[in-house]
């Protein structure tokens, strides 16, 4: 009898977020799955295996597919170029200014999302002193950096960049020192000891950060909506703007799963490529 | 002897990754400093981009726009009701899947995993889909709640697994042995320690939920939440007590998060008191504490 429950107890506590997972996000999957290969508008959907869905979707916003991955791919490089001397100093350098300084890494969350990137659009006009310096120094040489390629990486390198930060430093910290200090016997120098014994033991910090960085900044729209002009418009943008303004839903419940599919191969052979296992979660009990 | 040169030189490599980190502190806290300046400004037009003047207006008059104080309201009642359930649930879950082996714990947190792992935009995309196909569901506060949920049960369940991952199982046993039953074990040992872990979800799913646009966006119907109020405001000029408001509520919640850590620390006092910590028997509680 108690063996019983005791078999059945982890399906009890695991049923209701099981149920809600699977009803709400599973069979959505499904039901966008099935609209991706409808034809017609709303009211009169049709499911009629409409494969033309697809490759109409493709030829049509190829450049905003390759625009969105190249984006996405700048932010996440220039995000860890940016974390990971934050993550370091935070684990070894930081000392009593560690809680502050996790503070200010976490504390971006605290303000909307959208009050955020509308406070990098008055940071990036035309008038403000950060871009009168870049334009001094020859960074911006037209003199605006809103609606441009550069205005939009930086709106996602900034909203992204705590997702970053957060496992590389996780990964630092649970570094033992006494292998830091081990390899500054075997190998002398700081730079060596550096790139042969912590950076090898932070991939999985690495590895973790970038993909939580490039999933969600490969599907934004909100950056490139806000900071970009015409020009730089994004997948997640047509998504939206297909489902919200025009009411195209098979080409949007299209053009959805090409981008789930992209981003799914993307981190496939990514994860395939730095060969972690760390990410999904194993070895509990 | 060292030249002036070779003296700062030496200064600025042993310091250089701290200054590095210290500009990025500066980086991130950038736009929060530049939202709180704005809260001040007295803007002519209906646009808040430009500094005109300082004013104190904004901040005595924060709840004068009845449309943003519903929108406020909405999205509070609905984060605190995305808290409640998807904590309840992602607590079970995270139980499950570290005090249990059974058949189908892999597909289970393959399950956890992806909905992590999905744009935004195709997980609202989907759900929309979902609720146009299914008829059942009209858009509005209730769809509002179902996708947040929905969303918020994955980084429930990391959050109290990794500190359960840590747990000391020693202490459920002594309660044991003293005679507890296995639900007063629960209660009184394990609910408490976990605790700290607990709440840390709790405040997570409360920060995605009353931040989340782009999904809400998509399953809203006519409801507004404040992400959605800004939304619509930024195309007509987004009023100063917008400004006001995202500052209320970032000292809330650096409040909260300061209540958060004097618990944390409290749980590891109280979990630390033990004789066999000196003879070094069991995992320390530094060490579950730290993970």
């Amino acid at each position: 009898m108690s063996s019983l429950r005791r078999r059945l107890s982890p399906y009890f506590l695991l049923g209701p977020g099981t149920i809600w997972l699977v009803v709400f996000f599973v069979v959505p999957l499904y039901f966008m799955a099935k609209l991706s290969l409808e034809s017609g508008t709303v009211g009169s959907l049709e499911f009629n295996w409409n494969w033309s869905n697809y490759s109409e979707a493709l030829s049509e916003y190829d450049t905003q597919f390759v625009r969105s991955f190249i984006y996405a791919g700048a932010a996440t490089l220039l995000a860890l170029v940016i974390a990971y001397p934050l993550a370091y100093a935070i684990a070894f350098k930081a000392g009593r200014w560690r809680n502050v300084m996790l503070f200010a890494v976490v504390a971006p969350f605290f303000t909307t999302y959208l009050i955020r990137t509308i406070a990098w659009e008055t940071i990036l006009s035309d008038e403000s002193p950060v871009t009168e310096f870049l334009h001094a120094v020859g960074l911006a040489p037209s003199g605006h950096i809103l609606a441009t390629s550069w205005a939009v990486i930086a709106g996602l390198t900034y909203n992204f960049l705590p997702f970053m930060i957060l496992p590389i430093y996780a990964s630092l910290e649970r570094i033992d020192v006494r292998l830091i200090e081990a390899g500054k016997d075997l190998y002398a120098s700081a730079a060596q000891t550096f790139l042969r014994v912590t950076l090898p033991l932070s991939a999985p910090g690495v590895v973790a950060g970038t993909l939580l960085t490039f999933i969600p900044a490969a599907g934004d729209y909100v950056n490139a909506q806000i900071l970009g002009g015409a020009g730089n418009r994004m997948i997640g943008n047509v998504i939206q703007s297909l489902y919200l303004s025009q009411a195209d839903y098979p080409s949007a419940a299209a053009l959805s799963f090409v981008l789930m599919a992209l981003i799914m191969i993307a981190v496939v052979v990514y994860i395939r490529f730095a060969g972690s296992e760390a990410l999904m979660g194993e070895d509990t009990v | 002897m060292e030249s002036r040169g070779a003296q700062a030189w030496r200064w600025l490599r042993e310091h250089a990754v701290n200054i590095v980190a210290a500009l990025v502190v500066v980086y991130l806290l950038l736009p929060i400093a530049v939202i709180l300046l704005f809260s001040f400004n007295d803007p002519q037009g209906r646009y808040n981009y430009t500094w005109v003047g300082f004013t104190f207006e904004h901040w005595a008059h924060a709840f004068s726009r009845p449309e943003l104080n519903e929108a406020l309201v909405t999205s509070l009642k609905l984060a605190l009701l995305a808290t409640v359930i998807s904590t309840i649930v992602g607590t079970m879950m995270a139980l499950a899947l570290v005090r249990h082996q059974f058949f189908g714990r892999r597909p289970a947190n393959f399950l956890i995993v992806i909905p992590m792992a999905t744009p935004e935009v195709v997980m609202g995309a989907a759900l929309l889909s979902f609720f146009l196909l299914i008829g059942t569901f009209s858009l509005g506060f209730e769809t509002l709640l179902i996708a947040h949920v929905m969303f918020c049960i994955s980084f429930v369940v990391v959050v109290v697994r990794s500190r359960l991952i840590g747990f000391d199982r020693s202490l459920e046993e002594a309660a044991r042995d003293l005679g507890a039953s296995s639900f007063q074990t629960f209660r009184l040992v394990t609910l408490p320690l976990i605790m700290p872990g607990i709440f840390g979800a709790a405040m997570l799913a409360f920060a995605l939920s009353i931040d989340d646009f782009v999904i809400s966006n998509f399953n809203s119907g006519t409801t507004v939440t404040f992400p959605l109020y800004i939304y619509g405001a930024a195309q007509r000029g987004i009023p100063v007590e917008v400004n006001v408001i995202a500052m209320i509520l970032f000292f809330f919640t650096v409040a909260a998060m300061g209540f958060a850590t004097w618990q944390q620390r409290r749980a590891e006092k109280m979990a630390s008191v033990r004789p066999e910590q000196e003879a070094g028997i069991g995992v320390p509680a530094g060490a579950a504490a730290a993970t």
